[in-house]
């Protein structure tokens, strides 16, 4: 491996008795090269989970990922770290599974302490229509080989008595739970994947934008960028929030349209919330960080933007569903507040395909559930970059499925993108 | 956001549902030839420029009324804002 070696609880031990001289940097800064088999454009979790397994799994070589500004950070430093693998629908649920398996494994796999901790995430049941829908949703994780319970109301007393089970509109009934699912240190993650994509020999290029992509007869050739032209046989686009911007250099329309999600962060608190939990009646989640601070968002704000901040009307909607479930929340003070700019799908689903020009593939439409997908995607993307075929539980994810009616909605919503 | 409605002056945004892309007034003819792809290309593919985007916008806690609200995607500000029924009579539409 390059510089820094493996690491390990005896390497921590080696380096603390010689004067930590022994870490280097956890992976290069390569110039680019003239031409490449594959590039990946993102250095995001998605882009960088790409080149790793294309270079592990799928054996390849002469690999690039090229980012415009530093290596994970856009979404993947920017999300609320929530890993599970609780959806209803078949073309979905078969891929989270996947994407949680490969979550339980990951830090052995990229010798990277990502902090994976699996804490249980609770959707919680305010109505009994909620709870038939949670039962069937439960059901169906179980037959795809995830696992799901049903609480009742006390079973959930017990793991958090002071939310507020008393409230007269929207008592809480119970909860459909899945232990497995957790959180995840996110920025961990984008630094495990580099830094085992670059010790397999993964040219990862900084400060690097693409400004178009060359074709030549319908093939792709290669990309010009702000540090001249990357000659490849394949391209791979996983650049989430700016999928249109990126594909509209060879003229694609996309079935997505880009809006900003909010998340939050109070102050440093003493533990109080050990899993993760969802209210039913309203769209607010929560975790608590290592650190103590309540992490929490909402919906998004509901309109195109690109500019990676929201409005107040979102902050005060947020903050309502934090006062109705946790009245005690109205304590904590709110420490900072950001914005990241979702790929939002017209079906709530990602999309995950070849398309009409040979040689370039695409990855994006992760709505505002991009970051537990990332294992997953990663390597459904190399799967899709390596073999030309689609991954067995991705199959669904494709550009024609607007046309063909095989929509994956899993709120039913409709080509509506910010109401998913 | 402020809204600055043609009829009713500034409103904050909060009274206002979003639709998407202004180019939904355009409706494509569901008898002509090639209606399944025009309908498939309208309902479902997106411009989504970063930058000036022309929207709809429902004034839906206010007077009703559908407006196209041009506005930059990057810095949220609002340059134009028109009656949608403004809109659509000045490209053809009867009603």
């Amino acid at each position: 491996m390059f510089g820094t070696g493996r690491y390990s609880g005896w390497r921590v031990v080696k380096e603390a008795l010689t004067g930590h001289k022994g870490w280097g940097p956890a992976w290069r800064d390569p110039e680019p090269q003239a031409a490449y088999d594959y590039i990946i454009i993102g250095g995001g979790g998605h882009g960088l989970a790409t080149a790793y397994y294309l270079a592990k799994e799928f054996r390849q070589a002469r690999i690039a990922v090229l980012e415009k500004g530093y290596l994970g950070g856009g979404n993947v430093g920017r999300n609320t770290t929530i890993i599970r693998s609780n959806y209803l629908l078949d073309g979905n649920e078969p891929f989270y599974e996947f994407s949680l398996k490969l979550w339980e494994g990951l830090e052995q796999d990229f010798n990277f302490n990502a902090m994976v901790s699996q804490r249980g995430i609770i959707n919680l049941i305010h109505t009994d229509a909620q709870r038939d829908a949670f039962t069937r949703r439960g059901n169906a994780m179980i037959l795809n080989g995830a696992d799901a319970e049903l609480l009742d109301r006390e079973q959930v007393r017990a793991m958090y008595p002071f939310l507020n089970f008393n409230n007269a509109r929207f008592p809480i009934k119970g909860a459909l739970m899945q232990r497995r699912g957790g959180t995840v240190r996110h920025d961990a993650v984008a630094w495990g994947y580099a830094r085992g994509a670059d010790s397999r020999g993964v040219d990862l290029i900084q400060n690097c934008e693409v400004t178009g992509i060359r074709t030549e007869h319908g093939r792709v050739t290669g990309v010009d960028t702000t540090r001249g032209f990357i000659g490849a046989k394949k391209v791979g686009v996983a650049v989430a929030g700016n999928s249109s911007r990126v594909m509209a250099h060879v003229g694609m329309r996309l079935p997505m349209e880009s809006h900003v999600l909010q998340a939050f962060v109070s102050e440093g608190l003493k533990p109080l919330i050990d899993g993760v939990m969802t209210y039913g009646a309203g769209h607010f989640y929560v975790s608590q960080s290592d650190k103590g601070g309540l992490v929490f968002g909402g919906d998004i704000d509901g309109y195109n933007t690109y500019a990676q901040r929201g409005n107040m009307p979102v902050v005060e909607d947020v903050a309502e569903g934090g006062m109705s479930l946790i009245p005690m929340i109205g304590r904590a003070r709110l420490l900072r507040t950001w914005g990241g700019i979702m790929d939002m799908s017209m079906d709530g689903s990602p999309i995950i395909d070849k398309t009409d020009i040979e040689g370039l593939y695409f990855n994006g439409g992760w709505c505002y559930g991009g970051f537990k997908a990332t294992p997953a995607s990663g390597w459904c993307f190399a799967h899709l970059l390596a073999t030309d075929r689609p991954h067995e539980t991705a199959t669904a994810y494709r550009f024609d499925r607007f046309r063909k009616g095989l929509m994956i909605d899993e709120k039913g919503q409709g080509a509506q993108p910010n109401l998913h | 956001m402020i809204i600055n409605h043609p009829i009713l002056g500034p409103r904050d945004s909060q009274e206002f549902v979003y639709l998407g892309d202004a180019a939904l007034i355009d409706r494509p003819d569901g008898l002509a030839e090639g209606a399944l792809d025009t309908f498939h290309d309208y309902l479902y593919l997106r411009d989504n420029p970063a930058g000036l985007h022309r929207e709809l916008w429902y004034h839906e806690q206010g007077d009703r009324s559908w407006l196209v609200v041009t506005r930059n995607t990057l810095t949220h500000e609002i340059t134009q804002v028109e009656l949608a029924r403004d809109v659509a009579r000045a490209r053809g539409r009867s009603k």
